[in-house]
Order: C-alpha cells, then structure tokens, then sequence
C-alpha cells in the first residue's frame, strides 16, 4: 500500500478517546484545520508495524452520529461523505466499559455506515469495580468486529489493537447491510437512484440529515425534501425509533456478553468518591464558595509565582540588550537590532509564565471532571444574563485567550446563547492584557500586604480586573438578551463525568501547544508591529529628525551630558512618523487622560493589544532616559514627568483611566477573524468592535475625571 | 402522570415517556430508555438545573423545564 492508511477515532465524550490517542501517538502530533470549517484538527502517526504507519485522526466526541450542535456535525460530514478528505480507511470506535450500552449504539451506527471498525474497550478496570465482567471473545463474535480490551490511560493493550487493526484492514469488512430498523425499499431505491449506490444505512442518513452536510447543494436538498414528503417519511421519527430499536438489539447482545455480579445497585447505593465529592461540589453554598475560591488562587498563585521567571525574563532581555549595545557598533542596525527586534521578541517571551499557568489551572479543571460541576452550579444563575452554563468554559478560558475561547462556545446548542457568549467572551481579561495590568499596577498600586497580611494589594488590584471584565461581560450579555430575538431554545442536558486523576502528560501537553501557538502565532505579529513601529519612532518626514539635534544644541546652549542626549531623543522621537501619528489622535485621547506617547501605543495596540508593553518600551528606550542600569519598561515609565504638572505622568487616574481601557477595549485582530469564522458573518465581528471601543472610551473617560 | 422534575432528591423512578420530541431524541441517545431507572441524585442552587443517575451507571444533567418533559412512574 503505497498511501498511509486514515484511523478515525470515535467515541462518546469522556470514553478515553483523547487518551488513546496520546497513548498511540505518542510525541508524533499534529494540529491544522479541517477545510471549510476552523475547528482544531489533531491527527497523529501510529507505527503499526516498523515501517507501517498509519495515521490516527482524532474525530470529536459524540453520542450518536446525528449531530445535535455544530461541533458534533463535523464527525457526521466526515463519515457520511467517502469524497471527503478525511473520510477514514477504518474506524476505532473507543468506548467505555463501564457504561457499554450507550457506547455501542454510536458503535453500531458507525459500523452500519461501512466503515470498518475495531471496538476499543476501554475502562474495563471500572466496569470490573462496579461487578460487570465482560466477555470480549464472545462481544467480538456477536458484532462480527475485532474487540480490543485496552486501558487508554496507561497504554495497556495497545499491542491487541494493533493486531485487531491490522486484521481490520487486511480482510474484507463485513458491513451490515440490514437496517436496525426498516423503512419502504422504494425510499432506498430513490435516494441511490438520485445520488448513487451506497450503503442502505448511509443512502438513508443522507435523507434523514442532508440539511447538516456540506457536500449536497441546494438543488440536492430539495430533491431529498420532496423524496421525504412523497413517502411521508419523519426523520425525527424514524431517528427515535431507530434509537430505541438499537438499544434493544445492544441489550440482548450485551446481556448475553456480561455477567453483572452486582444486580442489586438499586438495594444498596455504591458511595463512589463521585458521590462524595460531589456532596460538597455541588452544595448550594460550598459549591459556589469552593468555585471563587479556586478562581481567588488562581490568580493569586498566577501573578505572584509566574513574576519570578517573569522578572528574570526581563531582566535577561535588558542585559542582553546592554550587552549587545556595548559591543556593537552604535548605528543604526544595532539600534534596529536592540530596540526594535529584540525589545519586540522579549515582549512575546515575557507572556509564557503566564499563559503556561493560565493553561495548566484550566486544563487541571478540565481533566478531573470539575469543569462540568461549575457549569452545572451556574447554569441558572448564567441564564438570567442570557447566557448558559456551557458559557462557563469560553468565560474562563477566555482568561487566557479569547480565539480558542470563541471556537469553544461550539459545545452551547443554543444560537442565541452562542452568540452573546462569543459576543462577550472578549471582555474577559485575557492572558495578552496581563503584562499590560502587571506594568500599570506595579506604576499605580503600592507594593504592600493588606488584609492581615494575607494578600497583596498589587494582586487583589488585579483580580479586581478580572472580575471587572467578568462583571461588564454579564451586563454586556444582559443588554444582548433583551435585544436579540430567540428562535430556538436552549438545553442543557449533559454528563457529569465521574471524577479523575489529571493525565499529567495530557496537561503537560496542553500547556505546550498554547504556548507555541502564542509564541509562533501571536509573536510573528508582535515582532513584526514592534520593526514597523521602531521604523517609524526613528524616520520622520523630510529632515525633522536631521534637524532635531542642532536644533535642540541651539536651543539649550548650557546643557550638556545626559540632560543633552534625553532632550534630542525626546525630540527625535516627537518629529518621527510614530510622534506624528500620535500627535494626530492626541484630541481625541486628552479627555482620558493620555498624551501622545500613549496614543502611539494605542494606534499599535488595535491590531493585538500585547504589543502595549513592547510599545511603551521602545517608544521609552528612544526617547527617554539613557541610565540603562535600570531600563526596564516599568521604570522608564515611572520616571517619566508630565510636562504639564512637573508631577509623574503615571498617576492614579491616567494609570487606572488606562487600565479600564484596556480591560473593555476590543483589540485583537484575531479574535475578530475568529468571530467572523464562528458567525459567518462581518456584522458580529462589527458590532463586538464598536460596542467595546465605545465601552471602553467612556469608562476611561469616566475614571479619569473622577479621578483627577 | 408524573414527570423527572417531580422527584424529591433520593426518590427513584421509571421512565415511560416524552412529552417533547426534540429533546427525547437526545435524551434517548443519552442512554434514557423507556424502562430504565432514574434516581433524582442532585439540585443545584435555587433546585435548578437537577441531576440523575442513569441505570445506576452514570449522571446526566438537565434543566428542570427539560427533565418537565420526562415522564416517569414512581418506583
């Protein structure tokens, strides 16, 4: 076989899939995109054999194929359609031991569609522990597949599945061509008449779900409608008795396959640690305290522990900048080099403590199952303010970026609900306001315990930031609710997981990719902006910049030194194209308080607001003090006068008026593509802009003539 | 008849039906059969949304209007 065999994965959401699939693939993964649609495509290589390699494509998790939101269609497009790109050589149907009827009805379904599939049992352990013992010789005979016992987390059996693939894929598969549940010979024989042979079970889930697949057009659809109506034929219907007709089957099967040793649960209730833990979990009241508090030390524990390799982060960038200065020659390359690319990188490096915390709290959440209490223990409570208990996840992951945040509000059935939760989620502060917050809270807040001692001022200040924007995120939502119109309605029927040890290496892994994907992706921005920008802070237009420096001697005919060289940057800068830029806006920006400098880092700062700090530091490197002892951002800025007080620039109010602005304001090219990518649509990504901005310009307005 | 939402906390009962055809095809699919057992296992604040084990295997949770379209005999 010269192409590399395609494995899909397939199964019921929290049956071991992921697992399996790092289990199998080990360090050989790869993130893209599956066309047409941006939803995050994980796909891996599995040696089968030396020099036999197949490659595993990791399929969202679902519990039947008819999909019921947009990211379970994906699964439906793949498997329904052979033309597709992904459509798979053969599946591995994973599913979970412990709870085997529900999982072999997805497994029965993928298999009636004439994909040749393994059934992966997984979870066995638990199912033993609960008294159900499993005859897998036997199930493999009765659904006429290979069945491979394996323990995904540990990675125990692999070899089995290996041997149960590779059979798969050498012999023919027998498909089952009966349907479960029969319909009239002449709706089969219209659907292929129309669009071709195929199997009985897939010419039907063609009728039944066209509306969801990409691949039929509009002519196409209509032909399917008025096939239906002819023969009266009721997807819904015939999808319900379908369902039951398999569970019926699935029982007689899985009845004769497994002993339960333990008939009586319903006499004495087993007390798992589930239940216990969610005693507590789930309390009206210690739930909810139990849910702040985890909040409460996670951003404690992530602005005081991730400003250790932070502040050597820095430290690093600076000395390695003096260094460099030092033993370059002073022109204009090293300046290019040093201000520009490097001052640039370190402002993208700076941002992995704190993403790589932010991810690890969030996938720990994930993994042990708890994620799913806290959308159940808020469900209600978001319902008033137009949102869903799903809406939790984007919310707090939104915390550390908007983007995956948005493609995660898939899960939320609802459109409505969908759409206010992508709307909002942007108001959440993510990890790129952070080392802005950081810089402007270390300027404007004192350094010093307060409550007892307990906690830092500098941290209560910046968790008062996030529940801010969590704050303005539900008010935004309300508004949303009362204006948007409803057409369908919403449900929240999901699984409460029992509860798990973290997969460390899952986490570990998770941690990674957002890390890589931050440096890689976001920072090719940042650096490139903070090039552009040091161009534009060193070029003027005609022969201002040229000018400057006789001009200022001329002026200043006593001065001398350093005093000298800071007044000739300052008014370098002042005439560059950068100075110019912000002299232009500066109207608009004086009621908040900013002045010209601060209108640059605007300007730069609406295609991703992270490059603020970057900013700041080049626009501060330039054009004021050349003491490089201590170059750090923070202290450049502490040390700048405003002009027209003789007082520090960054006051309470200028530092708190920013602050607020950057907490609402809508910055960030990639969270608007992806909002258009979610919404299909420029008028979403529109109105996220505008309603932001505005927000963002009158409450800085508002704090800083309060303020001062 | 009663319904899912009528259970107190600890009381059990049988499923015989749906009112709300939507809704019963995902429910079905999740596993809630006519004939199988439900037990009323937790509410959250304010009673809503509410959960239950399935079969003694496993724990679903829904809103209260949606558990209003299940409907059970008390067992």
């Amino acid at each position: 076989m010269s192409k590399t065999p395609k494995i899909a994965l397939i199964g019921n959401p929290n049956a071991g899939k992921s697992s399996l699939f790092n289990s199998l693939t080990g360090l050989n993964q790869k993130t893209g995109n599956f066309p047409g649609v941006t939803m995050e495509k994980l796909t891996g290589i599995w040696e089968l054999e030396p020099k036999r390699p197949v490659e595993i494509l990791d399929l969202p998790g679902i519990y039947s194929i008819y999909p019921k939101s947009i990211d379970e269609e994906l699964v439906i497009n793949i498997l329904g359609d052979p033309k597709h790109p992904d459509f798979p050589d053969m599946a591995i149907v994973v599913a979970d031991a412990s709870n085997l009827k529900r999982n072999l009805l997805l497994f029965s379904q993928v298999r009636d569609l004439g994909i040749p599939t393994v059934l992966a049992l997984n979870m066995i352990d638990v199912a033993e522990s609960e008294g159900y013992v499993i005859n897998s010789i036997k199930l493999a005979r009765e659904l006429n597949v290979e069945v491979a016992e394996v323990n995904a987390k540990k990675g125990i059996g692999l070899n089995g599945l290996k041997l149960s693939v590779i059979k798969t894929l050498q012999n023919r598969f027998a498909s089952n061509d009966a349907l479960p549940l029969p319909v009239s010979d002449e709706v089969i024989q219209e659907v292929q008449a129309n669009f071709g042979e195929a199997e009985i079970y897939r010419s039907l889930l063609w009728l039944m779900e066209h509306d969801h697949m990409k691949m039929f057009d509009k002519k196409q659809r209509e032909t399917f409608d008025a096939i239906k109506s002819k023969h009266h034929f009721s997807s819904k219907k015939y999808q319900s008795e379908e369902t039951v007709k398999r569970y019926e089957q699935i029982t007689e099967v899985v009845d004769r396959c497994v002993i339960n040793l333990n008939r009586q649960w319903d006499a004495v209730p087993v007390r798992t640690w589930t239940d216990r833990l969610d005693k507590f979990f789930l309390h009206p009241v210690g739930g909810y305290v139990f849910f702040l508090a985890i909040l409460f030390v996670m951003f404690q524990a992530v602005f005081t522990w991730a400003t250790y390799p932070m502040d050597l982060i820095d430290g690093g960038v600076a000395a390695l900048n003096d260094w460099l200065k030092g033993v370059l020659p002073d022109s204009a390359l090293t300046a290019l080099l040093t201000d520009g690319l490097i001052a640039g990188i370190g402002g993208v490096l700076i941002f992995i403590p704190q993403i790589a915390f932010l991810f690890l709290f969030i996938s720990l959440l994930e993994e042990t199952g708890y994620m799913s209490r806290v959308m159940f223990i808020m469900d209600k409570l978001m319902r008033r303010f137009g949102l869903n208990g799903k809406s939790v996840v984007p919310l707090i992951s939104g915390v550390a970026c908007a983007v995956p945040a948005i493609m995660s509000t898939r899960s939320i059935g609802s459109w409505k609900d969908r759409l206010i939760t992508i709307l909002v989620t942007p108001l959440m502060s993510c990890s790129a306001r952070l080392p802005i917050y950081t810089v402007l809270i270390a300027l404007v807040v004192p350094e010093k315990n307060t409550l007892f001692g307990l906690f830092n001022l500098q941290g209560v200040a910046l968790f008062g930031l996030y529940l801010l924007g969590f704050f303005m995120a539900l008010v935004s939502a309300w508004v949303m609710k009362i204006i948007l119109q409803a057409k369908e309605k919403s449900y929240f029927i999901m699984e409460l997981p029992t509860y798990k040890g973290p997969r460390f290496k899952h986490v570990a892994m998770t941690i990674f990719n957002s890390v890589n994907a931050f440096v890689f992706e976001a920072g090719k921005i940042i650096v490139a902006i903070s090039i552009v920008l040091w161009v534009l802070a060193s070029y003027g237009p005609g022969d201002e910049i040229a000018q400057s420096e006789a001009q200022i001697r001329l002026e200043n005919p006593t001065l001398q030194g350093v005093g000298l060289q800071n007044k000739i940057s300052a008014d370098k800068l002042e005439h560059s194209y950068a100075g110019h830029f912000g002299h232009f806006v500066e109207p608009a920006i004086r009621p908040l308080g900013y002045d010209w400098k601060i209108g640059i880092a605007l300007i730069t700062s609406f295609a991703a607001r992270e490059v603020f700090v970057g900013t700041m530091s080049t626009i501060y490197s330039m054009g004021g003090e050349v003491d490089d002892e201590n170059a750090t951002i923070k202290n450049r800025m502490r040390a700048e006068i405003n002009p027209a007080t003789g007082k520090p620039m960054y006051d309470a109010a200028l530092g708190f008026s920013l602050l607020i602005f950057y907490a609402f304001a809508m910055q960030c090219m990639s969270t608007l593509a992806t909002t258009y990518r979610e919404t299909k649509s420029w008028k979403y990504p529109l109105i996220q802009f505008s309603y932001m901005t505005a927000l963002a310009y009158l409450s800085a307005f508002a704090v800083y003539q309060w303020l001062s | 008849m009663a319904n899912l939402a009528d259970l107190k906390i600890g009381e059990k009962g049988e499923i015989v039906g749906f009112t709300d055809e939507l809704l019963s095809l995902k429910l079905l699919e999740m596993g809630c059969l006519p004939g199988t057992e439900v037990i009323l296992t937790h509410l959250a604040p304010f009673g809503d949304p509410i959960a239950i084990r399935v079969s003694g295997s496993y724990t679903l949770s829904m809103r209260r209007e949606e558990a209003e379209t299940m409907l059970i005999k008390r067992t």
